[in-house]
């Protein structure tokens, strides 16, 4: 309750009690009455001064807020635009909470008003008319006169400005974010206010942030704040730096003074720097998506090549089996658990190496151990396997497209800084890593990888050590293969599962090859990375298929500087 | 004394081919234009179309045997060669349409039309001329194979790598035609020729034509290939095929001699891709599929590479055998088919039938010189190719 308003009320009763004491000085009865008299008197106005402040802050939100509310929804009745513009801002002014449904029907035009009952309703989509100030339903008939509170352009603007504020002060953050946010976009100055009230109330620091900004836009755009004002608002624009802040600092007034202009110019500046940057950090990242993409299919091969000088045109249909072995498991969840749903990349990739990995092993003990020595018809007969095994699988799985879901942790996206990151390829990329770093410990730590690098280096020199290299050979294709096999785990996840998934990645997987050479796997890492981002870098510039021609074109190059890669083993063991 | 060249580089088994070709060049247009459709002897005129297309594929067979058989570089890309020189003959078939098209503009073809292209792209020029189209023909694989050799085999890039990279190229030239703005006509192609030479390309009499003469181009690119690998020319590249570095240690520039047979293929498997558009009536960017030319190298490794022969053989047997299983109801079993054909001949029959065939009856000669001559020591049989 405001204070002028209970001042007001003493006033009243105060004139009340000098009503009933008539006449107090007609009748002389001496000093002592006289004072008794006043004494009473006080006495009695303080205790209903007392009375009437305690009763005040008891029912003050009760009777003298709807009062005002009351008062504020009277403001429609009147039929006149200005006395709707005053009854919007009078009604936000309240912070009662039938004020947002009141405006919202506003500005849907289902806020009705009877001039004869002085009474203000809102209708609902048929017909029925409940009452604005209590939201109940009316009671007996409808008045007669009963119309709508009709809106101008103007009106309008109010509305969506006393929208904006009130969502300003709900109690949900996200809301007031995107009331802020509304703000700063439609920079209307009568939410000012209301602005400023919640900047004081504001606890959250990034909600605040917003709404400083939003402040901020206002102050830009005014006529009549100062130059300091305006300096510091181009300074808290400046600093969001992302395309709205661009777009409002280069159209600022054309009055603006020159200093004010000056710190906008160079504000734009800083954001379109920074804008580039966001650019090209938002291409490194699609980049490294590819590349870990990349390396997932490509590290099994290098193994292979580097271990047998064998190719293994086979490679793209291990990543095809791994991606139906997680359709497989997929679907066997859905049927009998699916509660286990958001588990089912945890059995569907050890599942896919196992599966992959021994389909790997078998084609090595029937074909390839026969063909050693031969890499070019190896090379034919890997081809020949992969097609048999693509018409296997579109002979069982049908030649569509499956669907393999996101477990929940997989999908969903953040924003981080001006870019942003889903969640699926962040996993893919560190799972592409966690193999990575895995293979890296097999070779260093065990004795297979031991083995596996001793045949790399001069295979006769290791057989005369004792080393089994048809052994090694077999575990080293099962290995590679059951990389692959998980390789088309991570795939299923962001590409379609068809029987001509691995066939995507084939030749994509031999240029990180070539490029980065076999001598050890920090040269399919690093190719695949840099291969994957200058794919990214390339695509706007030329186009994906040109960007994908130039990035062959520059390999072919490439192999004339360096014929066996990046990381290409040294000593006799190239001489092939 | 270049027919003594020629004479002598053929031995029984050329003869009998060039017999057999000639005797096809000669009997199919009889067949299919002189007896009556009710005659048991008649050939008819789609069966005339498809022999020509086997014969094409025999061409480019022989083309990829000159340089794996012989030479040992695995090309996994020579369907791009054979597509380019289809594009050059499908590009003057295009402007021979004229205003016969279904936009009926004089100069540009309908793709372009339909794209709301104002004029012919500089790299169009020239292409209603028959022997401009016929010198791109082979001009066009040829500088390609060249600058690609030069860097490939320069740098010695050898083996799989090599066929790795020989495959990306075709794969980036597939990506780039299937480009309606490379303006090749997208992934559409080239088609719906009228004629050639002013002969209607439908007509039966232009097919049987056709058909004869890529016989002869048959013919005379086994020969061209028959004297090379009989010359010392020959010896050399086989010397390079089985001991690339001590063939440099003796003083030859390898990478010379793989640069010309790598060229030279390249031109062949243009002229075969120029007799093949007009007879199959459309070429588009789906001839670049890396698939193709790895199918087309499986050609050559079934009929016995090393021996020319046997890969125009390996050309007609495989696409025949397509042709009969992906008709019938054996189609979705073709592929499990084919992938079995490259395991089968890689592990089982690693010289080819036409290879195998030399080897038994070399064998046979051994035995029957060694018979008469009782313990001379017999000539040894041919080297077989090594990696």
């Amino acid at each position: 309750m405001p204070p002028s308003r209970i001042q007001n009320m003493i006033r009243r009763t105060e004139a009340i009690m000098v009503q009933k004491e008539p006449e107090p000085r007609s009748v002389n009865t001496g000093m002592d009455h006289v004072s008794f008299r006043e004494f009473a008197m006080r006495l009695c106005r303080a205790c209903i001064v007392v009375l009437l402040l305690v009763f005040a802050f008891a029912s003050s939100y009760g009777t003298a807020h709807a009062e005002s509310f009351d008062e504020a929804l009277a403001h429609f009745t009147a039929d006149d635009f200005d006395e709707t513009i005053t009854g919007i801002n009078e009604i936000v002014a309240s912070g009662n909470p039938r004020a947002e449904p009141i405006i919202r029907a506003l500005k849907d035009g289902h806020l009705m008003f009877s001039a004869e009952k002085k009474a203000v309703y809102i209708q609902d989509d048929s017909g029925k008319l409940t009452d604005a100030a209590t939201g109940q339903p009316i009671t007996g008939d409808a008045p007669a006169d009963v119309d709508t509170v009709r809106l101008s352009n103007r009106v309008r603007g109010s509305i969506d400005a006393a929208l904006g504020g009130l969502t300003l002060l709900s109690s949900d953050p996200a809301k007031r974010m995107s009331a802020a946010e509304a703000v700063f976009k439609s920079r209307d100055a009568s939410v000012l206010p209301t602005l400023e009230a919640a900047i004081a109330k504001e606890q959250d620091a990034s909600v605040k942030r917003v709404l400083l900004q939003a402040r901020a836009a206002i102050t830009l755009s005014s006529d009549t704040a100062s130059d300091a004002d305006k300096l510091a608002a181009v300074e808290i624009i400046g600093n969001r730096g992302d395309q709205d802040a661009l777009g409002l600092l280069s159209s600022l007034p054309s009055n603006s003074s020159p200093a004010v202009a000056e710190a906008a110019a160079a504000a734009v500046a800083a954001i379109q720097k920074r804008l580039i940057l966001w650019d090209t950090v938002q291409n490194a990242w699609y980049g490294l998506s590819l590349g870990s993409v990349l390396l997932l299919a490509a590290i099994g091969l290098a193994i292979t090549f580097g271990v047998m000088g064998v190719i293994n045109m086979a490679h793209g249909e291990m990543v095809m089996i791994g991606a139906y072995v997680t359709f497989v498991v997929q679907d066997t969840i859905r049927d009998s658990y699916p509660r286990l749903f958001d588990y089912s990349l945890a059995i569907a990739i050890p599942l896919a190496f196992v599966v992959a990995g021994c389909v790997g092993i078998l084609v090595e003990r029937t074909i390839i151990r026969f063909l050693y020595g031969r890499p070019l018809e190896t090379l034919l007969a890997t081809w020949g396997l992969s097609l048999i095994l693509q018409q296997a699988v579109r002979t069982m799985f049908g030649p569509n497209n499956r669907e393999v879901g996101n477990p929940s942790f997989m999908s969903g996206a953040f924003d981080l800084g001006g870019i942003t990151i889903t969640y699926n390829r962040l996993w893919i990329i560190c799972f592409a890593l966690a193999v990575f770093v895995a293979l890296l410990g097999l070779l260093r730590y065990t004795r297979f990888g031991l083995e596996m690098r001793a045949v790399t280096q001069n295979r006769p020199m290791a057989a005369s050590m004792g080393i089994r290299t048809a052994r090694i050979d077999a575990l080293t294709f099962g290995l590679g293969s059951g990389i692959a096999g998980m390789a088309g785990v991570a795939l299923s996840q962001i590409d379609n599962v068809s029987p001509n998934l691995g066939q995507g990645y084939i030749i994509d997987s031999f240029m990180v090859v070539v490029f980065g050479g076999v001598g050890n796997l920090w040269g399919t890492l690093v190719g695949s990375f840099l291969l994957g981002i200058a794919n990214k870098f390339l695509e706007p510039v030329a186009g994906a298929v040109l960007g994908k021609i130039a990035i062959l074109v520059l390999i072919i190059l490439f192999i004339q500087k360096r014929p066996r890669g990046m990381f290409a083993l040294k000593g006799r063991a190239v001489e092939a | 004394m270049t027919t003594h060249i020629l004479i002598r580089s053929l031995d029984r088994a050329a003869w009998i081919f060039l017999v057999v070709v000639a005797a096809a060049a000669i009997a199919v247009p009889i067949c299919n234009l002189v007896f009556p459709p009710s005659s048991a002897l008649h050939l008819p005129t789609y069966l005339v179309a498809l022999f020509g297309k086997y014969v094409c594929y025999a061409i480019l067979a022989l083309s990829i045997d000159l340089i794996w058989g012989y030479c040992g570089i695995l090309s996994l890309g020579h369907g791009a060669f054979f597509a380019l020189g289809g594009y050059a003959m499908g590009m003057y078939l295009m402007r021979q349409i004229g205003s016969r098209g279904v936009y009926a503009n004089p100069i540009l073809p309908d793709f372009m039309v339909f794209l709301n292209w104002k004029e012919l792209p500089v790299f169009w020029y020239g292409f209603q001329h028959f022997p401009y189209a016929a010198l791109m023909v082979i001009a066009v694989p040829g500088a390609l194979a060249f600058v690609f050799g030069w860097f490939a085999f320069r740098s010695r890039v050898t083996g799989v790598y090599l066929s790795i990279i020989t495959q990306a190229l075709t794969y980036a030239l597939m990506l780039g035609f299937f480009r309606n703005n490379f303006g090749f006509g997208g992934n559409n192609g080239l088609t719906d020729f009228k004629d050639i030479l002013g002969f209607n390309v439908q007509a039966e009499t232009t097919r049987n034509f056709l058909f004869s003469l890529s016989c002869v181009a048959l013919m005379l690119g086994f020969l061209v290939c028959r004297a090379i690998v009989t010359s010392k020319l020959g010896k050399v590249l086989i010397a390079i095929r089985d001991a690339e570095s001590r063939t440099r240690f003796l003083g030859y520039r390898v990478e010379s001699y793989k640069l010309f047979v790598f060229t030279l293929s390249a031109c062949m498997a243009g002229i075969a891709g120029a007799l093949y558009v007009p007879q199959v009536g459309i070429i588009n960017p789906g001839e670049f599929a890396p698939a193709n030319s790895i199918e087309a190298v499986i050609w050559v490794a079934v009929g016995g590479r090393g021996t020319l022969t046997g890969a125009a053989l390996g050309a007609v047997l495989v696409n025949y055998a397509k042709t009969y299983f992906t008709s019938g109801i054996l189609a979705p079993y073709w592929l499990f088919m084919l992938g079995g054909l490259f395991i089968g001949v890689t592990l089982l029959l690693p010289r080819g039938v036409v290879g195998t065939l030399q080897h038994w009856s070399g064998l046979q000669r051994d035995r029957i010189s060694a018979a008469a001559e009782d313990g001379v020591a017999a000539p040894p049989p041919d080297p077989q190719p090594a990696e």
